[in-house]
């Protein structure tokens, strides 16, 4: 188990450097080549020096390339244990000059739900998560306490109703992020907020602090088929998650880091959707900021959001 | 060192010697503490998907419990402000139990919130240094000082007067005086802190209110003094403990006054909620009347309320308040009354309507339950086991090998006071 998981290539993260910090998880993955075969049983199918690696992980933004790359590496042993899929998890950096914001065409949505699944499928989501949620809203009204959110899928759109779906808006003054004790989540450079799943301690805080409803808790095992799981994964985003911790939205930071769109954006069907670059003045998305009457979810609260809603005229 | 060796034989000592109710009493609360290890073993084993808690509604039973204790936790000072402040002799003699009390009651507010978390194992994340700490950013490690720095208070605080006496001189005032006065505005803080963990979400509108801290404080002084009450009344009668019914007296005037208080805030919440009903509204109304049919919480909130007036009657009218037997019943009112309203009727709906309009209501479940029962009964444990070493030494009748046994002043049992009526 532990060899295979070794031999797995890492092209964005090439750098080795074992002798300079053999600290707890170099001699961690050591031990695992070697004693895997043996220890594995004891563990629950876990090496000790793997539990062991796992218990004494740093935060993420402390650990050197080193200690990432032999985290992402145990990362894709625990998929393989748990639910033998090879994944390859990913550590791509923001690029420079990059603000993710996206907007969304009221007049276009539909709610057709597809979005959700496509984000469900994209991120391996557990059976009962889902980042995206879309309200069917009466015409006339924004007060989301007369929102259905568990309309049927039948016959959409129904009369009288407009649809609004919600996701985390990745806030410029995130109140989730003052909120965790342990700075386990927080802004990246190109304005994804993100969770460290292997460094939160599950004290739901954020969840309380959200106003947009946009994180989610891992109360069990997400449980995953083997079949179904996403094997292109990022340690930021769409990884197997552990049990007990907190998920939201990142974008799908595995994809638009490497200039795609996010499974949302792409699964609309009716083109609601625009995402992309806030800083390039060529983009769509800052045409739509510029030349469409946008508004944001709660905005009086000053959280920022980078998330917009507009209509055609 | 050898005196504290003492301490710890004698004590210990003191601990596993007792009449038989109070063997029973001890292996009533084991019992239930191994009942809620259990439960929290299941817990720990499957996830918190074992309670009712969902994404929804994300804190529960837990949280409440918490809430309520670091109020219970807080009260102490209103032992402490007459003993050391005003220089109040009677209450000067039982003012270790007060801290005692503090002190089980802040044990039990760290495990409440240890048992919420999903990842007990990253304990260490929160150790500043070893882990991130988001301190000053997060209320939620402010809470974690506080609470940790005002169990250090009071246990050095308690832990110098016992240690003292156990060795036949009397502490030096002016030497801990300085840590009683910062351990009294330390006690306001950690409830303020608590109330400003709720009140800084922007996003929950029936929790972000200003008069949440005042509220919290107010509500900490009822059910507090109504505990400390009862306890003293307990130790009262089964030891020969000296508690003056003065200090009774004091406990059951504090415990009204502070109710009045929290029934006029109380109160102001509701007129400012429904004069001109609104959105902010949704959760008032949820708790009180019920929502689009959904009415989880609404008898929950009425019991409370009916039991706060009854107690806050009981308290005010003097006749009453002077029977014993009611003023017992006043104050088991208030400890409820006031656990439900900051517990079920506070923590849970804040989460309802959920901020994006959704209605998906919350009761406890087994699990929940047991292991909240388990944490009240360590919490009791080591208040009955602190009681235990510290009465004798207090009364005179403990000393370490060597010293004499001073006048047993507990022999005098219950001196009578002026008033002459029996509290």
């Amino acid at each position: 188990m532990g060899k295979k998981g070794l031999v797995m290539s890492k092209p964005d993260l090439n750098k080795p450097d074992l002798a300079r910090r053999r600290f707890l998880l170099g001699v961690g993955a050591a031990t695992a080549a070697t004693g895997a075969a043996t220890a594995s049983a004891a563990w629950g199918g876990n090496t000790m020096s793997d539990a062991f690696a796992d218990f004494f992980q740093q935060h993420y933004q402390r650990m050197t390339e080193d200690e990432i790359r032999l985290t992402l590496e145990r990362i894709e042993r625990k998929a393989k244990r748990r639910y033998d899929a090879d994944i390859n998890c990913k550590n791509t950096p923001p690029q420079e000059g990059v603000v993710f914001g996206y907007a969304l065409n009221i007049s276009k949505c539909r709610g057709y739900r597809d979005c959700v699944h496509a984000c469900v499928t994209e991120n391996n989501l557990g059976e009962d998560t889902q980042y995206i949620r879309v309200l069917e809203m009466p015409e006339g009204s924004l007060d989301l306490n007369h929102a259905d959110h568990y309309y049927d899928s039948k016959d959409l759109p129904h009369a009288g109703h407009y649809y609004l779906p919600m996701q985390c808006m990745h806030c410029d003054n995130p109140p989730c992020v003052k909120a965790c004790p342990v700075e386990a989540t927080w802004t990246e450079p190109d304005g994804i907020v993100v969770v460290d799943y292997d460094w939160c301690i599950g004290c739901r805080y954020c969840m309380t602090a959200c106003p947009y409803q946009a994180r989610h808790f891992n109360w069990g095992s997400p449980r995953l088929s083997a079949d179904k799981i996403n094997t292109d994964t990022h340690y930021l985003g769409n990884r197997p998650r552990p049990r007990g911790v907190v998920e939201k939205c990142h974008f799908c930071v595995q994809r638009t880091r490497e200039n795609r769109q996010p499974a949302c954006q792409e699964a609309c069907p009716t083109g609601a959707r625009i995402f992309g670059n806030l800083l390039d003045p060529d983009s769509e998305i800052r045409y739509v900021l510029e030349n469409k009457a946008v508004f944001r979810l709660k905005e009086e609260l000053g959280t920022e959001p980078k998330f917009w809603y507009f209509r055609d005229a | 060192m050898m005196d504290l060796y003492y301490l710890v034989r004698d004590g210990i000592s003191q601990m596993l010697h007792g009449s038989l109710n109070y063997i029973i009493w001890v292996v009533l609360l084991l019992l239930l503490i191994l009942n809620g290890g259990w439960f929290y073993y299941q817990q720990l084993s499957e996830g918190l998907v074992v309670t009712n808690m969902t994404n929804q509604v994300s804190w529960g039973f837990y949280i409440a419990n918490f809430t309520f204790l670091v109020g219970v936790a807080a009260a102490a000072v209103m032992l402490v402000i007459p003993a050391y402040v005003f220089r109040r002799n009677d209450i000067k003699d039982v003012v270790l139990m007060g801290d005692s009390m503090a002190i089980a009651a802040v044990i039990m507010a760290i495990l409440f919130v240890v048992v919420d978390l999903g990842r007990p194992d990253r304990f260490w994340h929160m150790i500043p240094g070893l882990g991130r700490f988001n301190f000053p950013e997060s209320l939620l490690a402010w809470d974690v000082i506080v609470l940790n720095g005002y169990l250090l208070l009071n246990m050095g605080i308690s832990f110098y007067i016992i240690y003292c006496h156990y060795r036949g001189c009397q502490p030096q005032l002016k030497r801990y005086f300085p840590f009683v006065i910062l351990a009294i505005f330390w006690a306001i803080s950690i409830h303020t802190v608590t109330a400003f963990l709720f009140s800084a979400n922007s996003g929950r509108p029936y929790w972000h209110n200003a008069l949440l801290a005042p509220r919290f404080i107010a509500s900490a002084f009822c059910s507090g003094p109504a505990l400390m009450l009862l306890g003293l009344q307990i130790i009262r009668s089964v030891s020969n403990y000296p508690i003056s019914r003065m200090v009774i007296k004091h406990l059951a005037i504090v415990m009204t006054i502070s109710l009045q208080i929290t029934l006029f805030f109380t109160a102001a919440e509701l007129f400012t909620d429904f004069y001109n009903e609104g959105e902010h509204a949704a959760s008032a109304r949820y708790l009180f009347l019920g929502l689009n049919g959904h009415t989880a919480l609404t008898p929950w909130i009425w019991t409370a309320l009916v039991m706060l007036v009854i107690a806050t009657l009981i308290g005010m009218i003097h006749p009453l308040r002077r029977n014993r037997t009611l003023l017992n019943i006043a104050a088991v009112l208030t400890i409820i009354g006031i656990w439900i309203e900051k517990g079920m009727g506070f923590i849970i709906p804040g989460f309802i309507p959920s901020p994006i309009g959704e209605i998906y209501e919350y009761t406890p479940n087994m699990t929940e339950i047991m292991v909240s029962l388990g944490i009240w009964s360590l919490g009791l444990l080591v208040f009955t086991l602190l009681a235990k070493v510290a009465i004798p030494i207090e009364c005179g009748t403990l000393r370490k090998p060597g010293v004499e046994v001073s006048d047993p002043i507990c022999n005098l049992k219950n001196t009578p006071t002026k008033e002459g009526t029996s509290p």
